[in-house]
C-alpha cells in the first residue's frame, strides 16, 4: 500500500516538474498563433481565441526567415560533414597508429576543453582577421565549428572499443591504413558517427556567439543572429507574435532531429561527457 | 671473437627505425587535416592569450611588453571588480542548484517507472533549444506587469512580485533560474551514465541487509558516483564562470551593470558585444581579464581535485601533489614576472611563465582524464 502511495507521489512530482520544463515551450507555440495584442493579456490567455495560422506565412515576408534558415541549414550541413570526416580521420591516427609524440598531441587536444572559449576568443578573432577570413561568407563559422576537439575525442573513444584483430586481418589482406579507416572502422562506428553528426548539427544550428562576432553582413546571418536582430528591431518588437513564430521555426528542426535521434544524443553525451 | 652486432639484429633495428618513421608519417597524415584547423583556431589563440595579457596590444599599432601593468589596471578598475563579484554571484548558486537538481532527477529517472523516456527527454530538451529562442520566451514570461510568472505569483497571493529582468536586484536570480532550467538536463544525463556503472547487486545486498533508502544513497550511490560528480562539478564550474551568451541575450549585462560579468568585460574591452556597442579594442587589457577568468576556472578545478582525492577512501587521506605543484608553479610565475619586469627580459619572462602555465594546464588535463578511466 505505502509502496503505491510512494509511486503516486513520485509521478505527481515528475509531472509537475515536466510541466515546469515544458510550459515555456507550450507558451511559445501558443503565442506564435496569437494576435500581436494578445501575447500579453491579463489574465493570461493560454490558448488563442482564434488561431492565427497566417502568422506562419507572414513571418517569411516580415523578416528574412528564408535567408536565415537557408544559411543556417547550409552552415550546419557543411560543418557536420567536415567535422565527421576530419574528426574520425584524426581519431584513427590517435587510436590506431603508434608514433612518438602522439599522446602529448592528444593531451593538447583535451587540454583545450578546460580553457573557456571566452578566454581565447580575442586572439582567435585577431588571427581570423589577419588570415582575411572575417566577413567572408560563412567561412569563419565553418572553420570555428569544424575543428573542435570534440569529434576527435568522441571518435577516439569509440574506435578503441573496436577489436584490433579486425584491422589486423584486413592488413594481412593487403588493405592500407586509409582503407581500414574507410572500410572497417567507419562502417562499424554507425552509432558513434550518428551521435557526432547529430550533436554537431544541433550545436552549429544553435550557435549564437560565433555568428554574432563574425557575421556582420545581413545577407549571411544565421537564424539565431537574425532572430536577435528582429527582436531588437523597433519594427520587430511590436510584432510579438511573429517573434514567437520565428522562434518556433528556429526550434522546430532541432525538435524533430531530437525526437528521432534521442538515443544518439544521450549516448554521445554519456560517452564523451561533452557537447561540442 | 669480434663483438659486432649480428646481422639479423642490426637489420631488425634498422627495420624498427624505418617502421617508426613510416608510422610517424602515417599518423600525422591522419591527424593533420583536423590538427591544422585546430591549431589555428584554438591552440595558437590560447598561447597568444598568455602573451597578450602582458602587452599593450590594441587594435592599432604594435604590441609592447608591459609586464603586470594590465593587471594593476584591472585591480584598480571598480567595474572589473564588480564583474568578478557578479560572476561569482551567478556561478555559485547556479553550480549548486544545477548539480543538486540534476543528481536528484537522475536518481528518480534511473528507476523502473513508466514513461521514463518521456521525462528524460523533457528534462533534456531545454538544453538543445537555441539560446535566442529561450531568451525571447523567458523575457516575456518574466515580464513584470503582464508576464505569466508574475500573474501566477499574484494569483497565489504575492502582493508585490519582483521585477525580474528589469530590476537590478532580481535580474541575476532570474538568470540563475533560466540557466538552471536550461542546463540541468544535460548534467542529469551525465549522472545517469554514472549511475548505470554502479552494480545492481550492491543495492540488492544492501536491501537484504535492511539498509534504508537514505543509507543506500550514502554508502552505495554517492561513493559510486564520485568520478562522475567530480567531472560534473568541474565542467559545471567552467560553464558557469564563463557565462556570457545567456546574459547577453536576456539582459545585456543590465539593468545598469547588475548582471555584468567577466566575459562581458572581456568583450567590451575588445571586439564589442554587438554592433550597437562596439568594443574599445584594448586587446592586451582584455586578455589580462581573460587570463584571470582562466585562472578562476583552473583554481576551481584544482580545489575539486583536492576534495576528490580526500574523499577517496582507498587512497591515502591527503595527497599533497596538486598543492605542491601549484605552489611551485606560483613561485615560478612570480619569479618570471619579476625577472621580466625588472630586467626587461620581457619575452623570456613570458616564455618561462608560459611553460609554467602549460604545466598547470597539463595537471588540469590529467584531472579531466581521470574520469575516462
Amino acid at each position: 500500500m505505502s509502496h503505491r502511495v510512494g509511486k503516486a507521489i513520485l509521478y505527481v512530482l515528475l509531472v509537475v516538474f515536466s510541466a515546469f520544463l515544458l510550459v515555456p515551450f507550450f507558451w511559445m507555440i501558443m503565442s506564435s498563433l496569437k494576435q500581436n495584442l494578445d501575447v500579453f493579456s491579463v489574465p493570461i490567455r493560454w490558448i488563442p481565441k482564434v488561431f492565427q495560422w497566417h502568422n506562419y506565412v507572414d513571418v517569411w515576408t516580415k523578416a528574412d526567415m528564408g535567408t536565415w534558415l537557408k544559411n543556417t541549414l547550409l552552415l550546419s550541413t557543411i560543418v557536420t560533414i567536415l567535422q565527421v570526416l576530419t574528426g574520425s580521420f584524426a581519431a584513427y591516427g590517435f587510436s590506431r597508429v603508434r608514433f612518438p609524440g602522439r599522446d602529448a598531441l592528444f593531451l593538447a587536444y583535451v587540454a583545450t576543453i578546460a580553457v573557456p572559449w571566452q578566454a581565447y576568443m580575442i586572439p582567435q578573432f585577431i588571427l581570423m582577421t589577419r588570415l582575411g577570413l572575417t566577413g567572408k561568407w560563412l567561412w569563419p563559422i565553418i572553420i570555428l565549428q569544424t575543428f573542435g576537439a570534440f569529434g576527435v575525442f568522441l571518435m577516439k573513444q569509440f574506435f578503441e572499443t573496436i577489436p584490433e584483430e579486425l584491422s589486423e586481418s584486413a592488413r594481412l589482406d593487403g588493405l592500407s591504413e586509409y582503407g581500414i579507416w574507410r572500410r572497417i572502422m567507419l562502417p562499424l562506428s554507425g552509432p558513434a558517427l550518428a551521435s557526432l553528426a547529430l550533436l554537431t548539427f544541433v550545436n552549429t544550428w544553435n550557435d549564437y556567439m560565433g555568428p554574432l562576432i563574425y557575421l556582420r553582413d545581413r545577407a549571411n546571418f544565421t537564424i539565431q543572429v537574425g532572430l536577435k536582430t528582429f527582436q531588437a528591431d523597433p519594427q520587430g518588437s511590436s510584432l510579438d507574435a511573429l517573434l514567437f513564430t520565428g522562434s518556433v521555426l528556429s526550434v522546430l528542426p532541432i525538435a524533430v532531429i531530437f525526437l528521432f535521434g534521442q538515443r544518439f544524443f544521450i549516448e554521445g553525451i554519456a560517452t564523451s561527457g561533452l557537447k561540442g | 671473437m669480434s663483438t659486432t652486432t649480428p646481422a639479423p639484429v642490426r637489420q631488425t633495428a634498422h627495420r624498427a627505425h624505418k617502421l617508426r618513421r613510416r608510422n610517424t608519417a602515417l599518423g600525422w597524415s591522419f591527424i593533420a587535416p583536423n590538427f591544422i584547423g585546430f591549431a589555428v583556431i584554438t591552440l595558437v589563440p590560447i598561447i597568444l592569450m598568455f602573451y597578450m595579457a602582458f602587452t599593450d596590444w590594441n587594435a592599432l599599432g604594435t604590441p609592447h611588453w608591459t609586464g603586470l601593468a594590465n593587471f594593476q589596471r584591472l585591480a584598480r578598475n571598480s567595474t572589473f571588480r564588480a564583474a568578478v563579484a557578479q560572476t561569482f554571484y551567478y556561478a555559485i548558486p547556479h553550480i549548486i542548484l544545477t548539480g543538486v537538481i540534476a543528481l536528484a532527477l537522475a536518481i528518480l529517472l534511473n528507476q523502473k517507472i513508466r514513461g521514463v523516456a518521456f521525462f528524460r527527454a523533457a528534462a533534456f530538451f531545454p538544453y538543445i533549444t537555441s539560446i535566442v529562442a529561450i531568451a525571447i520566451v523567458w523575457n516575456l514570461l518574466f515580464s513584470p506587469k503582464y508576464g505569466p510568472v508574475n500573474q501566477f505569483l499574484t494569483w497565489i497571493g504575492v502582493a508585490h512580485p519582483p521585477g525580474w529582468t528589469v530590476s537590478s536586484t532580481w535580474a541575476m536570480p532570474a538568470l540563475i533560474i533560466v540557466g538552471t532550467w536550461r542546463e540541468m538536463g544535460y548534467y542529469m544525463i551525465l549522472f545517469l551514465a554514472g549511475l548505470q556503472t554502479i552494480p545492481r547487486e550492491l543495492y540488492e545486498a544492501a536491501k537484504v541487509d535492511g539498509a534504508s533508502g537514505w543509507r543506500r544513497f550514502l554508502h552505495i550511490t554517492w561513493p559510486g558516483l564520485r568520478p562522475t560528480t567530480f567531472f560534473v562539478t568541474v565542467m559545471l564550474a567552467i560553464q558557469s564562470f564563463k557565462v556570457f551568451d545567456l546574459i547577453q541575450v536576456m539582459t545585456e549585462g543590465g539593468p545598469g551593470t547588475s548582471t555584468y560579468v567577466i566575459s562581458f568585460f572581456i568583450f567590451q574591452k575588445s571586439i564589442g558585444v554587438s554592433s550597437n556597442a562596439p568594443g574599445t579594442g584594448e586587446f592586451g587589457y582584455a586578455s589580462a581579464a581573460s587570463l584571470i577568468l582562466f585562472f578562476i576556472c583552473l583554481t576551481f578545478t584544482i580545489l575539486q581535485f583536492i576534495v576528490n582525492q580526500q574523499s577517496d577512501l582507498r587512497k591515502p587521506r591527503w595527497t599533497p601533489v596538486p598543492l605542491a605543484l601549484g605552489l611551485v608553479a606560483f613561485a615560478l610565475a612570480v619569479a618570471s614576472f619579476a625577472s621580466g619586469y625588472s630586467l626587461g627580459l620581457g619575452y623570456l619572462g613570458y616564455l618561462a611563465l608560459f611553460v609554467v602555465c602549460f604545466g598547470f594546464l597539463m595537471i588540469h588535463v590529467r584531472i579531466l582524464r581521470r574520469r575516462q578511466q
